[in-house]
């Protein structure tokens, strides 16, 4: 089928069909910021970071299939405001403790925070309680600090389906499960991969704690998104 | 569908669900229908339960875990032997909820929130469950107590006390306005105003009798010319709907009924159930056919399961004279029939995709879209969801014809609509009005006097004050999917607001940030405006942060939940202006003094005076 064309803050881009308009994007060098989008898993639309304008409308760019002649908007002061909104929303329900957090470096968020220039929220923080589940042999879960991504969610089922990380509760009390029985079988690799899947230090492994000294780690030295836009191309 | 009168002497005891889940088939579907049947059984889901579950249906205890929590009406603690759900919309607080309440408390001995020591009595609140007309009302055990006052709340829990049942006490207090079996313990029906499209008499046959000689393209060519609009408040065009899914590859569709009304304030889709299920049975039926699906699916919301055992009856009926069925009107090619799949209490599973998913047996996450579900619907197949009143209409335009319907009605609003009026005004209640109707002359057939703002489309529509109530309901005007409440003069319309505000903060699935936090930060916010520690620094914050969930949003839900906040501030600016701080263009949301009381208190000292006092 042929190409579609897009054009996003005046830079046209092409896109395959079925793209979605973020992926169409990251391949034009174009950074559309997200948290809970990642290359492999179905998007689960949660985070909604990756807002932008098309037509007029707005749109999830991570949902959203590109369709001939969109013309996106994205970099845009009132948009790149709201996407500084929503990453404060994520600080103040939660309990984010970046000096301490084993994922300082290597969290999202945080880099996020930075890219956008945050010092520090403009709402009040809920200062929820949490509760940290360390039951399971290879990893912990603290509530603390996720933000409902959904990655892990999507990531980590059985070879029969079944999920290992599951929502519970609704609305604000909304919680990450995980289960016992089945988090018991996880192996070290499966607990390697979910801590890096999780953008936050919600999902940490036991044992093991940095590995990466600071100053060595993924945005210490370049913004998030930094690697989009500097390769062009993008990744693959 | 099991009876629990019969199992009535086996419940609550320990491990006594594990009978229910042989009932059921091994579907990951069932799975909201066998939760409900646990917890109508054992009064809760024990971690037993969720663990026996998920190893009868192949799930994880994780997944189990989060649909049995999602659901209002399931729970992962005993709520009591009976469990007492009080209605917590504003309807009820302005017609004296709080007096009901603390006579429930007081008599039962427990507080709401929790269940009295003995674990016989439960006391929890329930957002609006469809009987705003008549307020306060409750469900019991899934019966329904309308018109409390605090002395039938005593007389209810002394009964449960004495040894009565709760169908008993029904039977007692809440007469059977019907002389069936199954129209006992109804709610009353109030139907004020009755109109052509809806409560007109209906020949139960006469629609598929009449589509058996078309072919499906000329069912929808009707529909489409008749230019029927969606009745659930969106108002997506019916025909085309049903084009969009007739059209999609594949063998298999699904036509869903939804009848899961939970806008605060709307009622009418229990009245068009119990009155007149039978034009909305064969409105689906016609769908079917159109479509070309050949299952149809009433998803009723949980408040209404007393409604189930009638509608089943009249399913059966129908079957019985051949409305659905196999070869229906003798049309070899026009197979139909319909089932009843249960909510647990949840009003974003009024949103389409939410609602499939839910009947999924999964949460009631709404579906990103597209794909919609007219494409990619129940089990992945084309869908279409319409609402009951939809469905009644269509019916009965086949029947009286697209050109009849179009004489009702505005240009762009054809035909009627069932408006849902309750709050202060005389004769609440349901009106069959035809689209157009200025506000003031619906205020006029209510019986309101001199009203000081009234809500038109529930908590996601908008409030409307004196000044606009010249304004038409109609998809052009003010478009609602039949919600009308109706303040009177003195209500304090900031009451309103935050009760609005929390329905939707309890409401709201999670799944997406800007509505999971951006409610209650926008409830924050009204909170300092309301007591008086708000400037106009705050206002315009608040705004551009209800700008900011609808425009973020993944749902309808998020997308209409700052409106509460939005619509009063557009149209009644005065009252906002009313309680800034005129001696400042900005004051920090964090209140030292406030904060430091706790601590002051703990140690003995005298506290510095604070702005406000904790509510």
């Amino acid at each position: 089928m042929s190409e579609i064309k897009i054009t996003i803050d005046g830079k046209t881009c092409s896109a395959k069909p079925g793209q979605t308009v973020l992926e169409a994007a990251r391949n034009c060098g174009i950074y559309i910021p997200t948290l809970c989008h990642f290359e492999g898993l179905k998007p689960s639309g949660s985070c909604r970071i990756c807002t932008v304008r098309i037509n007029g409308r707005y749109a999830a760019a991570c949902t959203q299939p590109a369709v001939e002649g969109m013309i996106i908007e994205n970099a845009v002061p009132d948009i790149e405001e709201m996407r500084k909104e929503l990453i404060e929303m994520l600080f103040v329900e939660g309990n984010h403790v970046c000096p301490a957090c084993e994922k300082s470096g290597n969290c999202e968020l945080q880099a996020l925070a930075y890219r956008y220039e945050i010092f520090s929220p403009r709402f009040p923080f809920l200062f929820p309680k949490k509760e940290v589940d360390a039951r399971t042999p290879k990893i912990y879960l603290d509530r603390n600090r996720c933000i409902l991504c959904l990655r892990c969610v999507e990531k980590f089922r059985t070879a029969d389906g079944k999920k290992i990380f599951a929502v519970t509760q609704r609305g604000l009390n909304s919680s990450i499960e995980i289960d016992k029985k089945l988090a018991a079988r996880m192996s070290e690799d499966d607990a390697r991969k979910a801590m890096d899947i999780c953008p936050v230090g919600a999902i940490l492994r036991k044992e093991t704690g940095f590995v990466i000294p600071i100053g060595k780690r993924r945005f210490d030295h370049k913004p998030i998104g930094s690697e989009i836009e500097e390769g062009g191309g993008g990744r693959k | 569908m099991i009876n629990f009168k019969s199992l009535s002497d086996e419940r609550f005891k320990v491990g006594s669900y594990k009978k229910i889940l042989k009932v059921h088939a091994k579907d990951k579907g069932n799975l909201l229908e066998i939760i409900r049947d646990v917890q109508a059984r054992e009064g809760y889901v024990s971690e037993a339960a969720l663990s026996d579950i998920a190893d009868y249906l192949d799930l994880s205890e994780a997944e189990v875990k989060g649909v049995a929590s999602f659901y209002h009406f399931f729970s992962l603690q005993p709520r009591g032997r009976t469990t007492v759900y009080l209605d917590d919309s504003i309807t009820s607080r302005l017609k004296g909820r709080s007096r009901v309440a603390s006579a429930f408390e007081e008599e039962a001995g427990c507080r709401f929130g929790q269940v009295t020591a003995d674990g016989a009595i439960g006391l929890f609140p329930a957002s609006c469950i469809g009987m705003n007309d008549q307020e306060p009302a409750a469900l019991i055990n899934g019966l329904v107590f309308t018109d409390l006052t605090p002395d039938k709340a005593r007389v209810i829990v002394r009964g449960l006390k004495n040894g009565k049942t709760i169908h008993e006490l029904a039977e007692e207090m809440m007469p059977g306005r019907g002389q069936s079996e199954l129209f006992r313990n109804m709610a009353a029906l109030n139907i004020r105003q009755k109109g052509p499209v809806l409560f007109a008499p209906f020949e139960t046959g006469s629609a598929v009798r009449k589509i058996a000689s078309l072919n499906p393209g000329q069912v929808i060519d009707k529909i489409k010319c008749s230019t029927l609009l969606g009745r659930g408040g969106a108002g997506f065009p019916t025909g085309l709907k049903w084009e969009i899914c007739r059209n999609q590859d594949g063998p298999k569709r699904f036509i869903f009924a939804n009848a899961d009304e939970g806008e605060p304030g709307t009622f009418k889709d229990r009245v068009i159930l119990t009155e007149i299920p039978q034009l909305v049975f064969e409105g689906m039926a016609v769908a079917g056919y159109a479509v070309g699906a050949e299952e149809g699916i009433l998803y009723l919301r949980a408040e209404y399961a007393y409604l189930r055992s009638h509608l089943e009856a009249v399913l059966d009926e129908m079957r019985r004279a051949g409305v659905l069925g196999k070869n229906i009107a003798g049309n070899r090619s026009f197979n139909f029939d319909v089932k009843i799949k249960m909510g647990a209490g949840a009003y974003i599973c009024g949103e389409e995709s939410a609602l499939i998913e839910s009947a999924e047996g999964k949460r009631g996450d709404p579906r990103d879209r597209p794909p919609y579900p007219v494409q990619v619907g129940y089990l992945g197949r084309p869908t279409t969801v319409n609402n009951v009143e939809t469905l009644a209409a269509a019916a009965r335009i086949i029947v009286e014809g697209a050109c009849w319907f179009k004489t009702m009605g505005t240009i762009k609003s054809a035909g009627t609509k069932l408006l849902s009026v309750s709050g202060d005004c005389a004769r609440p209640g349901v009106f069959e009005v035809e689209f157009g109707i200025r506000l003031e002359e619906l205020l006029n057939l209510a019986g309101a006097d001199r009203p000081s703002a009234v809500q038109v489309g529930g908590p996601s529509g908008t409030c409307v004050a004196p000044a606009g109530f010249n304004r038409k309901i109609c998809f052009e005007d003010l478009a609602t999917g039949g919600s009308v409440i109706i303040f009177g003069p003195g209500r304090d319309i900031f009451q309103v607001v935050e009760n609005f505000m929390d329905f939707f903060i309890e409401e709201s699935c999670g799944r997406c940030t800007p509505c999971r936090v951006g409610n209650t930060l926008m409830k924050l916010k009204l909170g300092k405006i309301i007591q008086g520690r708000g400037t106009k620094t705050d206002l315009r914050q608040l705004e551009e942060l209800g700008k900011m969930i609808k425009a973020t949003s993944r749902c309808g839900l998020g997308q209409s939940s700052p409106n509460p906040i939005l619509t009063t501030m557009e149209n009644f600016p005065e009252l906002y202006q009313a309680r800034l701080r005129p001696d400042a263009d900005f004051a920090p949301d964090f209140d030292f003094a406030q904060a430091l009381k706790p601590g002051c208190q703990a140690a003995g000292r005298e506290c510095p005076e604070t702005e406000h006092e904790d509510e």
